[in-house]
Formats: structure tokens, C-alpha cells, sequence
């Protein structure tokens, strides 16, 4: 049996000790660094530096010669466009004329952030207060495009569409995924059968899973032809409508990432320790009781982190609408990750490294928002 | 058995010693020659086929790797420029290598030339020569193939409605609204007056072009149809622009439902189905309806070298004026006509930074592929994607009806090439650096968001003249007017 002091990590070297023990006691203290050394710098080299170096790009109109990459600095030239520029419309959407329905909602909007805000000074550290503003102030603004663009009857832009991948696919794949899986929990017949089914999917990969959907989804020559056909709508096609294309892409992602979901809850609703619902059925407490009260408290905790995992991984879709429909009809199918690929693939490495930063900003902030005010809210309250 | 297998060796020797090629056999044994090109067997697989003779001949080894079409150009551009440099040869739009020259990147070919006795020059239509292979007046590329946009039409169905090919773009119109909705392969169901690929990351940025081109240039090909050429101004934020890109959307209204989502690969699919009675396209469908799979339409396209416009572009005003002696000198009938040399072909270039041996092997293939011997079979073939770019594919009637094209079908096509080659007003395509960002990425973005409802026509139209401005400013103002100037022979 091991002892304390069998555990007890080096000290101090006592004086007179010879100087290969003092080496050998000095590497074995500092072991832990010399471990995880190589991984760390590993890491420096292939994921922090690339992403510093990236910011020379974001900066910089990058030109190709026979020296290698020449770089001019033009400031902020690559992100103001983005914002002011040619290519306001294609990231913003149109945000003219705006109407009065939106200008009313964006103003409940602005009111009730800056109520939250202005109660959070009293809760939080001013540390916390930095958090809160920066999350406030990407609110207002993602308010503002919105209702100046969606809500007033303009296009949306690639902004816009990455959030509705994000939120929209997210939401459906996470109602699906959890309900999958809450069936699956149930004594069913063939719940095995069904397990290895719905996980299928997610073994694909999306390049496999976009030409799958396209065949599937084409209008013409898919297996749904006859359907489409025998419901009067032959002459419909999803390619060419916005939102019918935004809707399709959603619906191949889902098809994709709801065994994620499946796979995740179903280990959580199946850790529940088997007592609680037990004596809440001797109790006589209905299956929506049994739900409400017992299963979903205690599967609540993995199910915010596993649609936050979701969501910081929906920011990156690019493979479907790429494949689909090429970011089409128009833009409408566009997320910023393809928005900036295909300006990379124009060799433009300025503009597109600054999309790219974009992208890791809003990421951020709404994923940090979704962690620090609902899953860590939501844990706080299942442990209290 | 013996006795077919001695006659087989017996005629592969003779062949063997019979065909053109400017290297000694087995001169470059232990060489491999790296090509990167489009996807599928059109372009690429005529390459990789070639490169086997080519190998059997000389020993160089022809690697030919395909990626998707966006690719092609900054992959290569890529490889070469960071010194990456495992691509030896491109081949790619003929225009696109203006910008890989301008960083000196690409090999200088004139020297090889002078010591090829069977590439024959001369032989190459002049457009071709001096502005798809030149680069600043030396030799920087091979053509192996042709381009011009064209349109073709489907003679049985025009006839059975009563109707002569359109020559201008309101024609065009007309024909497609009177067709439309007609069965035109006999499957009992509704095809289409019009074809075009429409899809975005693809094809439709040249079809626009075609469109605006008899619109805006009216004064011979060094006007151009893009820039005011002494400062480099876009010229596209007018009414002449504005009329292209609305008789362009216009034509979707007789096309396939989702003709927003088509590229040029679907839209063969359909016209050689026998589904479209009119269609944009390059040189190939000439030579596709001759295909197994073309029953429907076998010696029924008819090409037109151009469609023309009756008003065009006043650049003072930015107004439309009425085709005139003054406003349009090379107007035939009233109508001003400027055949777009869309793309401008496949060319072959050489990367500059290749060892030697490599260099010489790669250009000893490119010579290979463009020289008359094997051109001349290549251009025939539908499915390799290549396109006449020969005096003597040109002018040679005989050459296409040994290769299965009926004899009026021949003089028509290749009757429509030349009154395109020929064409005093004919249009060049963009040949100056960022030329893809100007079209594949702003053109292209624009005009998709426009067909798509998502802006409006004079949106698009003041989006591009911005990012046309912003990629020239990028570029450097001064170094465009001179690159202008040289793609346009000013």
C-alpha cells in the first residue's frame, strides 16, 4: 500500500547532496514541463502562429511573384470593405431602406440589452462587466443588420446565413437528436438496430454527404421526382429560391450532425440513475412529469455544452452549400467560411483572412455569450 | 495469330516512325512532366492520352492532375510563387497568363520555337498566335485549343415554327417565347427555347459578356469592352451594361426552372438531349451533336458567330444610342456585332522554375499536342473539349466531314468561327493581371445576385464598377493602363 510520502512530489535538495542527484531531483520536479513541451510547441508553431501570421494578411494586399508572397499594408482596408465597401451588400445583406417595423424591433431590442446590462453592474465583476458590454455591444449590432435587412424585406448576407445555419440547424438538430434519443432510452424493441442507424450518417464525409443530397434533392432526376411530381410540384425547384435553398441546407446538415446529438444525449439520458424514476412512478408522477422534473435537470448540463460543440462547429459550414449550390442562387446559400474560400480561391488572401477573423470574432463572442449566460447558468442551477 | 500480332507490331513501328515530334525518341527518358489542369475527361483526358504516345516516343513521363475549374489558376499560382514548384506545366485560360508572366513565372518559349521545325506557327490563326500564345511579344504559351461564344440553334425546330435565327439579342428573345414549351426530342415533354449556364463559380460570367460586348464595343477590338483603356475607369456602371444584364435575365424566363443552378456540364447534358432550341456556348457543340449520345440533334445545331445589338453604348453620355455609321463604323445592316473570344482558349505554359530537362520535355510535349498532326484529329472529337485554333482546321472543309461532319454542317460551323476570327470588331477577352478577380469573383458574384433577385440591376452594376476600382488600385493604376494597352494591341 502506498504511502503519503510514496506520493509526495521532491522538495527541497538538502545541502551536501551530490550534484548528479540535485540533477536528477531537478528534472524529476520540473518532469511535467518537459512532458508537455513538445505538445505545446507543437502547438505554437501549427495552430498560434498561423493565426498571428494570418493578421499580415488581414492587413496587407498579398501579391504573387516570382520572389514569393509581397506584402503592402493597407490598414484596415480588408475589413472596411467588408462593412462599408463593394462587398457590404454580399456580408451585411441590403440594409436599405429599412422599415418601421424594424426600427421598432431593433429599438425593444436595444432597450432590453441595455436593461440586462445596466442590472448585470451589480452582479458582476468589472472584469465580467468588459464580457457583458462586448456581448451586449455584438447584440445590438446582429439587432441592428437583422432588422435592417430580414425584418425590413432585404436580402441577408453572408452574415446572416451563417447564422441561420447556426442557430436554425442547430435548434432542428438539437430537438430531432434529443428526441432520437430519448426514444432509443425507452425498453423498444430493436433499440440496437435503430442506434447503429441513426449513427451512420455521421461517419460521412460532408463532401460524400453534399453530391448524396444533391443527387437526393434534385428535382429532375431524384428519387423524390415522383413525389414532387404526384404532389403538383414538378415545376418547383429549391435550387433556385433563397430561403428553399438556405431551408435545404439545413436539412442535408441535419441529416449529417443529428446522430451528434442522438449519440451524445442518449449516453446522458442513459446515466440517470434508474432510482430516481422509479420512486417518482410509485409516486404516481406522469411520464411528462417524470420528464420535466427528474430526466431533464439532470441531462441539462450535457445537453447545453453538446449544442455549444454544435454551434462553434456549424460557424465552419462549407462543404454542403459549396457542393450544392456553389453559395447560390445568387449568395443566398453563402456562409462566411465559403465567402472567404472563394475569395482565397481569387487569390485575394487580404480580404479573405480578414472574413476569416470576422468569422473567429462573431464565433467567439456568441459561443463565449451561449457558454458564460446559459450553460454555465444552467449548471449552476442543476447543482444548487 | 503470330502473323496479326507482326502486322500490328509492324504498323505501330510505322506510326512510331511517321509521327511529328520535335524531340529525339527516347530523349527525355527519366523526365516526368507534371501537368495541372480541369477536371474530366474533356481537356485533361486528351492530355493524358497524348502523354502515353508522347512517352512511348521520348521517354518523358506525362502526369496529368486534374482540380475543379475555380481552381486551376490560383493553384497554380500558388505552386509557383512560393517556389512550391511541383507543377511544371498549366494549362489554363490563355488569358490568365499575363499575371503568372508579370511575376515571372513563366517560361520564355521563343527559344524552344526557334529550334522546333514541326510546330509550324504559321499555321496558327493570327488572334491565336500573337494574343493567346504572346505575352509582351515573346511566346509564353501553346494553344491547344480555340474559344470563341457563339450562338447555336436548332435548325428542324426554327423551321417547323417558321422562324430565321435571331441576330440581335431582342431576337433572341422572340425565337426562344415562340418555342418555348415545345417537345423538340419527341419524349412528350416541354423543353426549352433557352439554354444557359446560369450557376455561380462557373461558366455564367462569359455568357454576360457575349451579351454586353456588341452592346458596348463599337469601334473595333483595341476599344474593348471593360475599361475606358487610357485610365482604366470601368466601363460597366451604364446603360449599355444595364441593357446585357437584363436581356441576360430575361432569357431565363425560356430556360429550365433551375437554370440558376446549371453549369456548362448540365447544360450539354440538355442540349444534347435535345432539350434546348437555343443555347450559349463555345465551339463544342459543333462537334458534341455528332456524339452517339446526341442522336436527337446529329447535324441540327447551327451556329451563329454573333448576336448583335441596333443600339450600343454612347461612352460620353453613358446613354444607348442608335447603331449609325458614326456610333458603330463596323455595323452590318444596322446591327453592330462583336463576337466574344470568351476565354480565349486552353493554353499551355511552362513554369519557369523547372529544371532544364524538364522544361525542354514539357515543351516538346505542349509542341506535341499543338502541332497540326495531332491537333488536327483532337479538334474533331467533341468530347476533348478542343476547338479549332489552326489555319489549316479552319479553312479545311474536308478535314471535318472525314470525321463524320455532314458537309453543310462543316461550312456552317466553321464559316461561323471564321466570320468570329475575322470580325474587325471582334471582342477580346479580359488579358491583364487579376483578370479572374475582375469576372470569376466580381462579375461573377454580382451578376449571380442579380439573376438571383438579391440586388437590383444598377446595384450590381455600381458593385462591380467598385470592385473593378478597388482590384485596379490593388494592382496599381498605372500598370494596368500598360497591361490594357498591350492585351489590347494598342
Amino acid at each position: 500500500m502506498a504511502t503519503y510520502d510514496d506520493m509526495r512530489q521532491p522538495g527541497l535538495i538538502p545541502a551536501g547532496t551530490s550534484r548528479r542527484t540535485r540533477f536528477a531531483e531537478w528534472v524529476d520536479r520540473h518532469s511535467g514541463t518537459f512532458f508537455i513541451a513538445p505538445c505545446v510547441t507543437l502547438i505554437l508553431i501549427f495552430a498560434i502562429f498561423p493565426t498571428i501570421y494570418s493578421i499580415f494578411f488581414a492587413l496587407s494586399r498579398v501579391r504573387f511573384t516570382g520572389d514569393g508572397l509581397r506584402f503592402r499594408f493597407v490598414g484596415f482596408r480588408n475589413f472596411s470593405k467588408q462593412f462599408f465597401g463593394s462587398s457590404e451588400v454580399h456580408f451585411l445583406g441590403r440594409t436599405d431602406p429599412v422599415s418601421l417595423f424594424g426600427y421598432a424591433v431593433f429599438a425593444v431590442i436595444v432597450v432590453a440589452v441595455l436593461v440586462w446590462l445596466w442590472r448585470s453592474r451589480k452582479i458582476s465583476t468589472w472584469v465580467g462587466m468588459i464580457g457583458r458590454t462586448i456581448s451586449a455591444a455584438m447584440a445590438i449590432f446582429l439587432s441592428w443588420i437583422l432588422c435592417a435587412s430580414l425584418l425590413s424585406g432585404n436580402s441577408i448576407g453572408t452574415l446572416y446565413t451563417t447564422l441561420f445555419y447556426v442557430f436554425v440547424g442547430c435548434a432542428l438538430q438539437f430537438f430531432i437528436g434529443t428526441g432520437l434519443a430519448f426514444l432509443c432510452s425507452q425498453p423498444i424493441s430493436g433499440k440496437n438496430f435503430f442506434r447503429v442507424v441513426f449513427f451512420i450518417p455521421l461517419m460521412i464525409t460532408p463532401l460524400g454527404v453534399g453530391y448524396a443530397m444533391r443527387m437526393v434533392a434534385d428535382v429532375g432526376k431524384g428519387p423524390l421526382e415522383p413525389v414532387l411530381q404526384f404532389m403538383g410540384l414538378s415545376d418547383w425547384v429549391w435550387s433556385v429560391d433563397a430561403w428553399s435553398a438556405r431551408f435545404m441546407m439545413v436539412v442535408s446538415d441535419s441529416w449529417q450532425w443529428i446522430p451528434f446529438i442522438f449519440i451524445c444525449m442518449l449516453a446522458a439520458l442513459e446515466n440517470i440513475p434508474r432510482d430516481h424514476v422509479e420512486a417518482a412512478q410509485v409516486d404516481g408522477a406522469s411520464s411528462w412529469q417524470i420528464f420535466r422534473e427528474i430526466t431533464w435537470p439532470q441531462v441539462l448540463p450535457v445537453a447545453v455544452t453538446v449544442l455549444l460543440i454544435r454551434m462553434i462547429e456549424a460557424f465552419k459550414i462549407v462543404d454542403l452549400p459549396n457542393i450544392m449550390t456553389g453559395g447560390g442562387p445568387g449568395s443566398a446559400t453563402e456562409s462566411m467560411t465559403l465567402h472567404s474560400m472563394y475569395i482565397w480561391r481569387a487569390n485575394d488572401l487580404g480580404s479573405s483572412a480578414a472574413i476569416a477573423y470576422l468569422l473567429l470574432i462573431l464565433t467567439v463572442v456568441v459561443c463565449a455569450s451561449f457558454f458564460n449566460y446559459v450553460v454555465l447558468g444552467q449548471v449552476r442551477k442543476v447543482r444548487a | 495469330m503470330f502473323a496479326k500480332h507482326l502486322a500490328a507490331l509492324t504498323v505501330s513501328a510505322a506510326a512510331l516512325t511517321t509521327v511529328s515530334i520535335p524531340a529525339v525518341a527516347q530523349e527525355f527518358s527519366g523526365v516526368t512532366v507534371d501537368i495541372l489542369t480541369r477536371p474530366g475527361y474533356v481537356i485533361a483526358g486528351p492530355l493524358a492520352e497524348r502523354g502515353k504516345d508522347f512517352e512511348a516516343l521520348t521517354g518523358a513521363k506525362i502526369v496529368v492532375t486534374e482540380v475543379p475549374f475555380a481552381e486551376i489558376f490560383p493553384k497554380i499560382q500558388n505552386d509557383w510563387a512560393t517556389g512550391t514548384n511541383s507543377i511544371d506545366v498549366g494549362v489554363f485560360a490563355a488569358g490568365w497568363g499575363v499575371e503568372l508572366d508579370a511575376a515571372g513565372l513563366l517560361e520564355d518559349l521563343d527559344p524552344y520555337i526557334a529550334n522546333d521545325d514541326k510546330i509550324d506557327l504559321d499555321d496558327i490563326a493570327p488572334y491565336f498566335r500573337e494574343f493567346g500564345q504572346k505575352v509582351g511579344g515573346k511566346t509564353k504559351l501553346l494553344m491547344v485549343d480555340g474559344d470563341f461564344q457563339m450562338v447555336y440553334y436548332r435548325t428542324d425546330i426554327l423551321e417547323a415554327a417558321g422562324l430565321e435565327p435571331p441576330s440581335t439579342w431582342e431576337e433572341y428573345l422572340d425565337v426562344a417565347s415562340k418555342i418555348h414549351g415545345q417537345d423538340m426530342n419527341g419524349d412528350g415533354e416541354a423543353d426549352y427555347g433557352s439554354c444557359i449556364f446560369k450557376k455561380r463559380n462557373a461558366q455564367s460570367y462569359f455568357a454576360i459578356q457575349t451579351f454586353a460586348a456588341p452592346i458596348v464595343q463599337t469601334q473595333g477590338t483595341a476599344q474593348g469592352f471593360h475599361f475606358d483603356n487610357s485610365s482604366m475607369a470601368p466601363i460597366v456602371n451604364n446603360a449599355g451594361w444595364k441593357k446585357a444584364f437584363e436581356l441576360y435575365k430575361e432569357t431565363g424566363k425560356y430556360g429550365p426552372a433551375d437554370e440558376l443552378n446549371l453549369d456548362i456540364g448540365d447544360t450539354r447534358a440538355l442540349f444534347k438531349a435535345g432539350r434546348c432550341g437555343l443555347i450559349v456556348e463555345w465551339g463544342d457543340p459543333g462537334t458534341l451533336q455528332l456524339d452517339d449520345d446526341a442522336s436527337a440533334i446529329k447535324g441540327k445545331m447551327y451556329a451563329i458567330s454573333a448576336i448583335g445589338s441596333t443600339e450600343v453604348l454612347d461612352r460620353e453620355t453613358g446613354e444607348l444610342v442608335p447603331v449609325s455609321a458614326e456610333s458603330a463604323p463596323h455595323a452590318i445592316d444596322g446591327v453592330n456585332y462583336a463576337p466574344f473570344a470568351a476565354f480565349g482558349g486552353w493554353a499551355g505554359a511552362v513554369n519557369a522554375a523547372a529544371d532544364d530537362k524538364t522544361k525542354a520535355a514539357a515543351y516538346a510535349f505542349l509542341s506535341y499536342m499543338n502541332q497540326a498532326a495531332q491537333s488536327g484529329i483532337d479538334v474533331t472529337i467533341g468530347a476533348t473539349g478542343y476547338n479549332p485554333y489552326r489555319i489549316s482546321q479552319l479553312e479545311n472543309i474536308d478535314l471535318w466531314v472525314e470525321a463524320g461532319m455532314p458537309r453543310e454542317l462543316a461550312e456552317n460551323y466553321l464559316g461561323a468561327i471564321n466570320g468570329a476570327l475575322n470580325n474587325p470588331n471582334m471582342a477580346s477577352d479580359m488579358k491583364i493581371p487579376g483578370a479572374q478577380q475582375y469576372t470569376a469573383v466580381v462579375l461573377d458574384t454580382q451578376l449571380a445576385r442579380y439573376l438571383a433577385d438579391e440586388i437590383t440591376v444598377e446595384e450590381a452594376l455600381a458593385n462591380i464598377e467598385e470592385g473593378w476600382e478597388e482590384i485596379t488600385e490593388d494592382f496599381g493604376r498605372d500598370e494596368q493602363v500598360a497591361a490594357q494597352a498591350l492585351a489590347l494591341g494598342n
